[in-house]
């Protein structure tokens, strides 16, 4: 992929400050402040309507905040450089449904602005890019989900931006596809083009994402790599999971003796989850639930990940 | 079934515009139609005149004031004055005949010099064959007038000419049955006398009716009755196929807005999607991107109006390669107009349903009362007037003017003002309405 003129080296790509946005009396983004350096990818990882797209949309110009700004290239948003440096790929489907694959990747072309010999090369590196050339004359409307998302996300990088805002491309699709999504994401990055992608995936951050910002109710609460993230939560302790059978006022009082919880799924099958320090510390967990006749029929011993920490951080699991 | 139901039900009230609108159609076109074919309390719609008075004698003044006071006609002997300037001259032969053909009226009635000498004609066998008849010229795509006008010219003959017509009776009297005795002429003489008086009476103080009688809507025509009369059709006379132009027009315009609206509602469809957020990102702005919308609307309409002129001169033999000037200027000003009309419309509407239930009411209340369904002259005067605010009124009178009345291209400018005018309103309101599209 051609690149558009490089940038002044001393201009981050994107820089967000104090952004607020509020629909009527819900505040969708509440003062939020980051800044995306050259060539990262940024994760934007919160459950459904934290306010991750409301985000993007106002990056993209098309939502208008109530204060703070946002700089694309030292460039405001909605400017002509603005636009031209960014590629939106959006929730939606956002593509021509009754032309075919090369002839949507065209009319994008056009939209900003490209012509001639550059826009065939673009046009051509998309299809490759989203492994649609072989579909190039196919309808859009007739493509497969998976297909439908790749050509969608061509789509947004049509003009070769330098910065790219994906807004949960894998929604709805098989894990192949999303294999080949997670790939598709992986070349641009190689690439240099920085990334900002939001999810409510965290398997997905922590596999493309540099950096990863945890938003809820339109607020950034936590920040960093993922390794940052659950050391800022966690520290060194690890977390046991252990599914259990009893009387429910036992397992309630086990937990509550050694700081776990109980997360039941169906009654006479619970699951407690506990935070250690040391290994040493199960055994006499195992110990005090034979005490009070709770059987155990599984244990885990794992590190904690994004999940544990968005539970730790707001009390709620990131599929709330 | 009964959850098949309920879900329908649930989703039109999801949808309150589409369901108020869902009564409120029905209803619309009830009050519509009632109006234009009902003709609400005037069901007779007057027809308009010119009638020249070139005789200037006791009878032919006879005539015309009997005609003015006929309450079917409105009856004008000289065009109507600029505020506070005199009267123009009156109308003359040349004048009159020029006012059908620009279709100021449908018909004019001229009164030759001479005509008062022998007035009434029975059955067409005047003692004098070379004796000046009424001449009756009309626009033959009014089928209407002339024969209103001919039959009142009759009455109005029979009612305010009876001393003429006692003595055209006495003449064909005397040429089929023989002179009168002189007794019996005296009486006759003297109860003429009487008649005279009355007629003149009539001729001098309007108080009589006159009428002379037209039929048939053939180029040229004697027409028998108590006054003779040639008929003679100024305008369409070279037309093969008198209405096919005029439906094409007014079918085509019809249908160009249901064409217009429904391409317009792509917007809609592209909002929906997304597709119109991603477009907005780019380069493109709404102003552009309605712009180019416009354009692409009105080529459409443009072209579809094109293939229906190009069947209706292959299968119908309208003239269309000897109007093309005007048919492109016209096409063009309506195709922009109607194009701008669906683009507001697909503007201010949230839903299909809404666009689809909205266009619909809209269109067919513009065609039935612009002429698209009904011609407008045989509308009462209040809906005549009330066509004047659709776009179908006027694009059928600028096609009119180019297919019927062979007018050049000059000649279209006020059609040609009033659709542009208006495609550049609706285009504006179209721009104010989608910003609500343009930021959240």
């Amino acid at each position: 992929m051609s690149t558009l003129a490089a940038a002044p080296a001393t201009a981050v790509p994107l820089q967000i400050t104090a952004l607020i946005k509020r629909f009527g009396t819900l505040t969708a983004v509440d003062g939020i402040s980051l800044a995306l350096a050259p060539g990262e990818c940024l994760g934007l990882l919160g459950p459904n309507g934290a306010g991750k797209s409301t985000l993007i949309r106002s990056i993209v110009g098309r939502v208008l905040a109530n204060s703070g700004t946002v700089s694309i290239f030292g460039n405001a948003a909605q400017s002509p450089a603005a636009r031209a440096a960014l590629g939106w790929v959006p929730q939606e489907l956002a593509i021509y449904p009754r032309l075919t694959c090369a002839e949507n990747l065209r009319a994008f072309a056009r939209y900003h602005g490209l012509s001639g010999v550059r826009l065939k090369e673009q046009a051509s590196w998309c299809l490759e890019w989203a492994a649609l050339t072989d579909r190039a004359r196919t309808i859009a409307g007739s493509l497969s989900g998976g297909m439908k998302r790749r050509l969608n996300m061509a789509a947004g990088v049509i003009h070769a931006p330098r910065i790219v805002l994906m807004d949960e491309p894998t929604v709805g699709v098989d894990p192949q596809s999303r294999n080949r999504i997670f790939e598709m994401i992986e070349a641009l990055k190689a690439q240099g083009t920085s990334l900002i992608y939001t999810t409510h995936y965290m398997e997905e951050a922590e596999r493309l994402c540099d950096r990863i910002a945890i938003i809820d109710h339109g607020r950034i609460i936590a920040e960093g790599t993922a390794a940052e993230l659950v050391r800022s939560s966690f520290g060194a302790r690890s977390q046991v999971t252990a599914r259990v059978t009893g009387a429910p006022e036992a397992i309630g009082a086990w937990t509550a003796r050694h700081n776990g919880r109980v997360t039941t799924e169906k009654a006479g099958d619970d699951t407690a989850e506990f935070t250690i320090n040391e290994s040493t510390e199960i055994a006499p967990l195992l110990t005090d639930a034979v005490a009070h006749n709770i059987d155990l029929d599984d244990l885990a011993l794992r590190r904690p990940n994004l999940e544990s920490v968005f539970l730790h951080l707001t009390g709620r699991e990131l599929r709330d | 079934m009964f959850a098949i139901i309920q879900t329908a039900i649930a989703s039109l009230r999801r949808d309150p515009a589409a369901l108020a609108l869902s009564f409120i159609l029905p209803i619309g076109f009830f009050t519509i139609f009632a109006m234009v074919f009902g003709g609400q309390h005037d069901t007779v719609p007057r027809v308009h005149i010119i009638v020249v008075d070139a005789d200037n004698s006791e009878a032919s003044r006879s005539l015309v004031n009997a005609l003015q006071k006929e309450d079917t006609l409105i009856v004008r002997t000289h065009p109507d004055a600029s505020k506070g300037k005199p009267a123009p001259p009156n109308y003359t032969a040349q004048t009159a005949e020029a006012a059908v053909k620009a279709g100021d009226t449908s018909v004019a009635l001229i009164i030759p010099q001479g005509w008062g000498a022998n007035p009434i004609d029975f059955g067409g066998n005047n003692t004098n064959n070379t004796a000046p008849k009424i001449q009756l010229l009309y626009d033959s795509s009014d089928t209407i007038a002339p024969q209103v006008v001919s039959g009142m010219l009759q009455k109005s003959a029979m009612t305010s000419m009876p001393a003429s017509m006692a003595e055209m009776g006495l003449k064909y009297n005397e040429k089929y049955m023989g002179d009168l005795t002189p007794e019996q002429r005296q009486k006759w003489t003297q109860n003429l006398a009487y008649l005279k008086d009355l007629q003149q009476q009539h001729a001098d103080t309007n108080s009589t009716t006159t009428a002379t009688n037209t039929s048939s809507t053939g180029t040229s025509n004697n027409i028998s009755g108590p006054v003779s009369v040639q008929t003679r059709a100024v305008v369409g006379e070279t037309q093969n196929k008198p209405f096919l132009s005029f439906y094409a027009a007014a079918v085509g315009v019809m249908f160009l807005l249901f064409t217009a609206s429904g391409s317009a509602g792509a917007l809609l469809d592209e909002a929906e999607s997304g597709t119109l957020d991603r477009v907005l990102s780019s380069r493109i702005s709404m102003t552009t991107l309605l712009g180019g919308k416009l354009v692409y609307n009105m080529l459409l309409a443009f072209t579809q109006l094109t293939a229906m002129f190009l069947y209706a001169w292959a299968v119908f033999h309208v003239d269309l390669w000897g109007h093309i000037p005007g048919f492109v200027v016209m096409g063009l000003c309506t195709a922009f107009a109607v194009a701008a009309f669906g683009m507001m419309l697909a503007s201010v509407t949230k839903t299909r349903a809404q666009l689809g239930a909205i266009s619909t009411l809209l269109i067919l209340m513009m065609s039935s009362i612009g002429g698209s369904m009904f011609p407008r002259y045989l509308m009462s005067p209040a809906m005549q007037k009330a066509g004047l605010f659709t776009l179908n009124a006027w694009a059928i009178d600028g096609f009119t003017k180019v297919f019927w009345r062979d007018q050049p291209v000059q000649a279209l400018w006020p059609q040609i003002a009033v659709l542009l005018c208006a495609g550049t309103a609706l285009f504006l309101l179209a721009r104010r309405f989608a910003r609500r599209w343009e930021f959240s």
